[in-house]
């Protein structure tokens, strides 16, 4: 191993394809994808930090529907659901196109992007239903950090739908062999990490109790 | 691979059919400076427009210091005074600072670890069309709606009060939010691109405690901006929000609390001051070893120090608020956080001391700024201590002494360390040296203009002068030294300027240099200056730290060192003639970085002005951007 890695390093592209060619054993894309989701974690930890400042201040200034009001639980249930099969459906797209076979990986990367969009789906009718209901980005606290931890969220969410999407179309041109799988697996990464997030923000939003 | 037969055929472009789409091929000529990915290139960019900007801060601080020269000053408006020092301070730290870091770290990084580029070549050169545009985006400002006035810093709800409210009048708090945003963006690519090249690309037998400290350096500086990045760009979002949409994270009425912005902005801004000073240590711990001919002194230890600051950077960012009052136990932690961190950074300085010490010292430019670097720096971290303590930072807050504090660790350490760093590897990026006594006083002209103008604002500030303010009265007892920091600007100024003589004296009359001038240590001198596009012929095998000068000295019986007969290929193994044909398959210079940055400036116009239709054709420039991207191959397969 050691000795394949010194007589091929001296003609490395510098885009290596192969665990094999770098120091760590982890590829360029793997690992750029992890620190980038390194990053992304305090982004929302941020969100997730200001969320929990502010939870139950609005009862003191009186201002708004509060989230009891609300939340509906059992539907954003359903939604979170759907998207948590759709890292299910990840996973065995990757599994389809690690063992060549393209035409089960389409039909497994479409689910997972029409799970996104399920979930999307349901958020869009939630904010249209808490708009409604008289919470508005100005109305209170929880109506700020809701709809903007929400719906930067939701906003990963569609970015992770078109990538899916992408990947789809490459395919369907036949542009993405079996020996690209990693990009698959890379995307899939991204997606099961926006899920993690969401599992996160469901705990946080919906189901710690609140005054 | 390919062979020579298809290499010297890539030389010929073979008539296939063009499209506008068509991949750019050519590495020469004024377009290719668009389309490269070779870092080494985007290094010179990122350096040329940083200087540029450096130039550009110059003039506002002058005009700031002109303003300032004697009481009562009318030179400029105080709403002109405010757009000056928050430009000041955001293009030093956003626009300067860290694309210089990323210019040395670009050129270097590849170089010292013996790659032929780094992991991703054109995510490189994204990041710094990012760059270019977020600088010209906030810039633009001072034409199209009022530049940012708020401070670098920004606090809430003094920014993100909406527009309507009058207290920030003009969309200048929306450009700096917005373009901060995108040169997040661009931080947070290049800190990826950085980390996975030290990690992943080093040449055989470089472990990790191989590495220059100068790498090393990099690779901490890139995970404190991988992770500082997300906090300011949540708050910053925060602050957008509510200044447009009225949202209520900063607005007390509602129960927003302005200290969760300071909280964001800092959790940000500490871990910055280290992403600025840490290159600057990186820099000149390269330096010290080679003018003292000796390796640098406990290379692990200043490497687990660097580490140390990384860490402990994280824990010390509420000492930027004590006078806040965040209640006695956080202020307590925060001020043994805030001395626990001075020990990493005082074992460095001791570190370079013992380099230094009892080496055989040639006192060269970089050589000097080095040292400069080590006592002015050493000042600032020594006023930096005094912080620490409480009432004595509650005394300070918001005084000069606090301007001369930073401009200590980041003008009197960090430029120091950038200009000695220029000096260093001019002769390995452009083939030349940069003229010495030029060079000497350039150096003299700094120091002298840099103690002058800072150090006589520890006593303005312990005097009281608050910064920040456009001006003073008559008969508070600052005017002897506030006309004696204005003198020392214009002293820097001129050093400045020599510097920028002695650049173009040199292009024009300076003669080529020998690959080795300074008898260094690391890898990136055992190629040709300026080096091939793929840097090494042949990549070295690594043995030793200093691989470089353990190939061209060693020891005998007694410990002194003896010189090697030369021999080329142990000590050149990189260098071959760049007019050859050569079979080293290097990534393809590509369009789409450039136009995937495009649409981020277009995006942020939308978002200030809030023309949705402008921020549609943002996002369409980058979805396209995007699509073309991950559509073509990082390196084009040989026709």
């Amino acid at each position: 191993m050691a000795q394949s890695v010194i007589a091929s390093s001296h003609e490395v592209a510098p885009h290596a394809d192969h665990a094999s060619e770098t120091n760590t054993g982890v590829s360029n894309n793997k690992l750029a994808i992890w620190m980038f989701i390194a990053s992304e974690a305090l982004f929302f930890g941020a969100f997730l930090a200001t969320y929990f400042l502010y939870r139950g201040r609005d009862a003191l200034f009186l201002k708004g529907p509060t989230p009891a009001d609300l939340l509906n639980i059992p539907f954003t249930s359903v939604t979170t659901f759907v998207l948590l099969m759709s890292s299910l459906t990840m996973v065995l797209a990757l599994d389809a196109i690690r063992r060549g076979m393209h035409r089960q990986f389409r039909v497994w990367i479409l689910a997972t992007a029409l799970f996104g969009l399920t979930f999307i789906g349901g958020q869009v009718y939630e904010f249209t239903e808490f708009y409604r209901e008289g919470l508005h980005l100005s109305t209170n606290l929880f109506g700020s950090t809701f709809f903007v931890l929400t719906g930067l969220h939701g906003a990963h969410v569609v970015m992770g739908i078109v990538w899916l999407l992408s990947l789809w179309a490459r395919s369907m041109q036949g542009r993405l062999p079996t020996e690209k799988a990693e990009a698959v697996e890379i995307s899939g990464l991204y997606w099961h990490f926006v899920d993690v997030v969401w599992i996160v923000i469901f705990t946080a939003v919906y189901l710690v109790p609140q005054k | 691979m390919t062979t020579v037969e298809d290499a010297s055929a890539l030389l010929v472009p073979p008539p296939v059919k063009r499209s506008i789409l068509d991949r750019p091929r050519r590495t020469t000529g004024v377009w290719s400076w668009f389309t490269t990915v070779d870092h080494k290139k985007i290094a010179i960019l990122y350096a040329a427009t940083a200087m540029f900007f450096l130039v550009v801060v110059g003039v506002e601080a002058l005009l700031i210091r002109v303003q300032l020269a004697q009481p009562d000053g009318t030179v400029l408006s105080a709403a002109r005074y405010n757009e000056f020092f928050t430009m000041h301070g955001t293009t030093m730290i956003f626009l300067m600072g860290m694309p210089l870091a990323s210019a040395f770290g670009n050129y270097l990084l590849p170089l010292m670890i013996g790659a032929r580029d780094v992991a991703f070549p054109r995510l490189n050169m994204f990041g710094y069309w990012v760059f270019l545009f977020g600088g010209v985006f906030i810039y633009s400002s001072f034409a199209l709606g009022g530049a940012p006035d708020g401070g670098w810093f920004g606090y809430a709800p003094l920014t993100s009060t909406p527009m309507s409210q009058g207290f920030l009048p003009g969309r200048g708090a929306d450009y700096w939010a917005v373009g901060l945003i995108l040169l997040g963006i661009g931080s947070v690519a290049t800190a990826v691109n950085f980390i996975v090249t030290a990690l992943n690309m080093r040449a055989p037998g470089m472990t990790m405690m191989k590495m220059p400290v100068f790498a090393w350096m990099m690779l901490v500086v890139a995970f404190l901006t991988l992770f500082a990045m997300p906090p300011l760009t949540a708050a910053l979002i925060q602050v957008f929000m509510d200044r447009n949409f009225h949202t209520n994270f900063f607005n007390a009425a509602a129960g927003g609390d302005p200290l969760l912005y300071q909280n964001l902005f800092w959790i940000f801004g500490h871990p910055e001051v280290y992403i600025l000073i840490l290159p600057g240590m990186a820099i000149v711990s390269e330096i010290l070893p080679v003018f003292s001919r000796k390796p640098l002194f406990g290379y692990s230890v200043v490497v687990f120090s660097g580490i140390a600051i990384g860490f402990l950077g994280w824990g010390v960012w509420a000492h930027h608020m004590f006078a806040t009052g965040i209640g006695p136990v956080a202020t307590s932690a925060f001020a043994l956080s805030t001395m626990l961190i001075g020990i990493p950074t005082g074992v460095k300085i001791f570190n370079w001391l013992a380099t230094v010490w009892g080496g055989s010292v040639r006192l060269a430019t970089p050589m000097l700024f080095a040292l400069g670097f080590i006592a002015q720096f050493t000042i600032g971290g020594l006023s930096g201590v005094m912080h620490s303590i409480v009432p004595a930072d509650t005394q300070q807050t918001d005084t000069y002494f606090v301007v001369a504090h930073f401009h200590y660790v980041l003008f009197g350490g960090l430029i120091f360390a950038i200009f000695g760093g220029i000096y260093y590897w001019y002769p390995k990026v452009f083939g030349k040296r940069l003229d010495e006594r030029l060079g000497k006083l350039n150096f003299w002209l700094m120091v002298i203009g840099f103690n002058c103008t800072f150090f006589p604002m520890h006593f303005l500030g312990m005097e009281g002068e608050p910064r920040r303010t456009y001006t003073y009265p008559k008969g508070m007892g600052w005017d002897g030294l506030n006309l004696m920091a204005t003198i020392g600007a214009f002293i820097i100024a001129l050093g400045v300027l020599v510097f920028f003589v002695n650049v173009i004296f040199t292009r024009m009359r300076g003669e080529w240099t020998e690959e080795d001038p300074w008898d260094a240590r690391t890898l990136e001198w055992m190629t040709s200056s300026p080096p091939p596009e793929y840097n090494f012929d042949e990549i070295p095998i690594v043995e030793h730290r200093d691989e470089f000068w353990h190939r061209k000295y060693t020891e005998d019986d007694e410990g002194r060192l003896v010189k090697l007969p030369p021999s080329d290929a142990a000590t050149f193994p990189g260098r071959r003639d760049p007019n050859e044909p050569h079979d080293h398959h290097m990534p393809s210079p590509s369009y789409w970085p450039l136009v995937l940055a495009l649409g981020l400036p277009v995006l942020g116009y939308g978002f200030v002005f809030k023309y949705w239709w402008l921020c549609g054709i943002g996002g369409l420039i980058i979805l396209f951007g995007l699509q073309a991207w991950t559509s073509e191959d990082a390196t084009e397969e040989a026709h």
